[in-house]
């Protein structure tokens, strides 16, 4: 039974089945990590990728065309971001709860608009995978890393990039600075609204692209709530990985694979209840959360609205 | 200061409003009794009415209804997406003091809301399910779908047309008529063909479109080319299995028209055989206290093949004789 879950398919199974399950927390987790780095704590995040999911399936639905469908996930995600960035820069509210008002908006407006424009749950042709030459060739390595479609590439390419603007640009040490101590970093010229906005309008595009990897990469359909709690999971992913983009992708993967493998451990048949194999993804990462979380501080202006003078 | 004082006036006149409306309500729901006002139905449900599953089976029920009986004489009221069962609770509670005639809770997640409710509404009849409980209350009504018999149908199908002889199973959670459905399909796939292997997974939700994908996907990583599954999300599953040329076995509502190239057959719900039953007791001023189901027998379950898959002969003979066997009770799914 369990000697099974070692043979070389199911390990290659497990593995690339993890890779593209950690997508969409990808692209939602490192744009989070943005907007927290930059001082707000965004609880939007599952209702801009309901959003962006729908636009990019029903552009790419009526049009045919795939980019059409990524460019309309973005743009939507960045509306959706700039909204939030307007409302707890410009407004000052309360970031916790005008999140989930967030959250609320797209997870009604995805529906209606789904019920009003589609009406029935429909299929796109979506991304497919990528050959690359030679190294999609190499046995198992390429089997698992290299047969995936290009929206599973850009997340892990997306780490990279964050890390780097984050910690080698100067871009990347105002953001820090702004959700650090944004009355030092005002005083110092930096405009921490500037910089808030486009650090919020930014995770948003993510966001937006995470629902679109969804709908016309991985699953290619819209149905309602179908990121069903994955954005809110994004955002303890992003807690998880101490707002260090590699350590949140070192979450992603841990979470997607276990959820892999425990689908597995109930296709093999090894005597564990479902109920128990469909906890483990879940009891792991909060018993990962617990014994990392004390040991990274979050962005000390984190959810605190900033004024001048205060 | 005066804007505060302004807004609570605002308030209490708002207020106000609001009890003068509720009170001119019920004095106008006593006269109406008298004249032959249409049956008014209300039903909340956990995903849309458009989700090809659970709802949808539903909706489709009443609106056949209503076709039968009229626009005039039939009204729907419906509430969609209640996934979270306190919004759910709340709105069955708001259709039963609107003076709904039957208010139906489509969702065996819905059952302890309803048991809290319907003691305070006894003039007004519920229906929940799936399930056989009614708290053996007299205004309740519960009904269930004996899934397990499109299960043994679908099962003694797959078995036949697997080359692999592995069949893979995606489930929500272990539980009402997802369950029946899935232990049917097992029973029949082993009745047909007693090497063939059934591998079994539940994701534990009805809704995670991208967990029951990728559920699918490692069915066919354990050699599965025939796919089957329950509950709304299952939209995922049969993408993959149509990327993978893998034949896929739908219930609840036809799913043809997702893949209709690897679409082999559909069990297909028809609640509007028991609501009608349960309608008519409503009209004789029974208000609940019976458990309904719907069966092969009784036309509440239906198998639809898909037209445009060439199923060969041998296999739809089989089916049959297995959809003639469970009809004259010479096949019992669990003896």
């Amino acid at each position: 039974m369990i000697e099974q879950l070692f043979t070389k398919a199911v390990l290659v199974g497990i593995l690339s089945s993890g890779i593209r399950l950690a997508t969409p927390y990808l692209y939602a987790s490192i744009g989070e990590t943005f907007s927290q780095r930059s001082g707000v704590l965004n609880l939007g995040v599952e209702g801009q990728m309901l959003l962006g999911a729908f636009a990019a399936f029903y552009v790419a639905f009526s049009t045919g065309n795939l980019w059409l469908g990524m460019l309309a996930a973005i743009i939507t995600g960045l509306l959706m971001g700039l909204a939030m960035a307007f409302v707890s820069i410009n407004l000052q509210a309360v970031q916790g709860i005008s999140g989930i008002g967030f959250y609320l908006f797209g997870l009604g407006m995805s529906d209606l608009l789904f019920q009003k424009l589609l009406g029935t749950v429909e299929t796109v042709s979506g991304f497919r995978p990528v050959y690359i030459p030679w190294l999609s060739d190499i046995p198992i390595i390429g089997e698992i890393f290299f047969n995936q479609n290009i929206l599973v590439y850009g997340a892990y390419f997306l780490v990279f990039a964050a890390w780097f603007v984050l910690n080698k640009t100067t871009l990347g040490l105002k953001i820090k600075a702004v959700g650090e101590s944004p009355q030092a970093a005002d005083s110092l010229g930096v405009s921490v609204r500037k910089v808030r906005y486009f650090a919020v309008g930014l995770g948003g595009i993510m966001s937006g692209i995470a629902g679109a990897s969804l709908s016309i990469a991985l699953l290619n359909v819209f149905q309602q709530n179908m990121t069903s709690g994955l954005g809110f999971i994004a955002i303890a992913l992003v807690y998880f990985g101490g707002w260090r983009p590699f350590a949140v992708m070192g979450g992603a993967l841990l979470f997607s694979m276990v959820n892999s493998l425990q689908l597995w451990v109930q296709v093999l048949n090894i005597p564990i209840p479902s109920n128990f194999a469909v906890m483990m993804p879940y009891v792991l990462t909060i018993f990962a959360l617990i014994f990392s979380v004390q040991r990274v501080r979050p962005p000390s202006a984190l959810s605190k609205p900033f004024e001048r003078g205060h | 200061m005066m804007k505060k004082l302004k807004i609570t006036l605002i308030m209490l006149l708002l207020v106000a409003l609001l009890l003068a409306a509720c009170g001119g309500k019920e004095a106008e729901v006593v006269e109406v009794v008298e004249e032959a006002e249409p049956f008014r139905v209300a039903v909340v449900m956990p995903s849309a009415i458009t989700d090809l599953a659970f709802s949808q089976s539903m909706y489709d029920a009443l609106v056949a209804i209503q076709e039968e009986r009229g626009a005039d004489n039939f009204e729907i009221v419906y509430s969609e997406g209640m996934f979270v069962v306190d919004d759910a609770a709340a709105a069955i509670r708001d259709y039963a003091s609107q003076g709904f005639n039957l208010v139906i809770a489509h969702g065996s997640q819905y059952g302890s809301s309803l048991q809290e409710i319907a003691p305070d509404f006894l003039e007004t009849s519920f229906a929940w399910g799936t399930t056989v409980d009614t708290f053996g209350m007299p205004n309740v009504f519960a009904y269930e779908a004996k899934s397990e018999e499109g299960g043994y149908v679908n099962g003694v199908m797959a078995a036949m047309l697997s080359d692999s002889g592995v069949l893979g199973v995606v489930g929500p959670i272990e539980t009402g008529d997802a369950k029946l459905y899935v232990d049917g399909f097992a029973v029949g796939a082993a009745a047909a063909n007693t090497d063939v292997q059934v591998n079994t997974n539940w994701i534990g939700s009805f809704s995670d479109v991208a967990l029951a994908s990728e559920a699918a996907q490692t069915h066919i990583g354990a050699g599965a080319d025939v796919l089957t599954g329950t509950a709304q999300m299952v939209v995922g599953a049969i993408g993959v299995a149509e990327e993978n040329s893998a034949l896929w076995f739908g219930t609840q509502s036809s799913q043809t028209s997702l893949a209709p190239s690897i679409v082999v057959a559909n069990q297909v719900y028809h609640w509007e055989v028991v609501l009608k039953q349960m309608i008519e007791l409503i009209e004789g001023g029974t208000y609940g206290g019976q458990y309904y189901e719907i069966t092969l027998v009784n036309g509440g379950l239906e198998i639809e093949f898909n037209a445009d898959y060439a199923l060969p002969d041998d296999v739809k003979a089989a089916a049959e004789a297995a959809i003639d066997g469970i009809v004259d009770g010479s096949i019992t799914v669990f003896p």
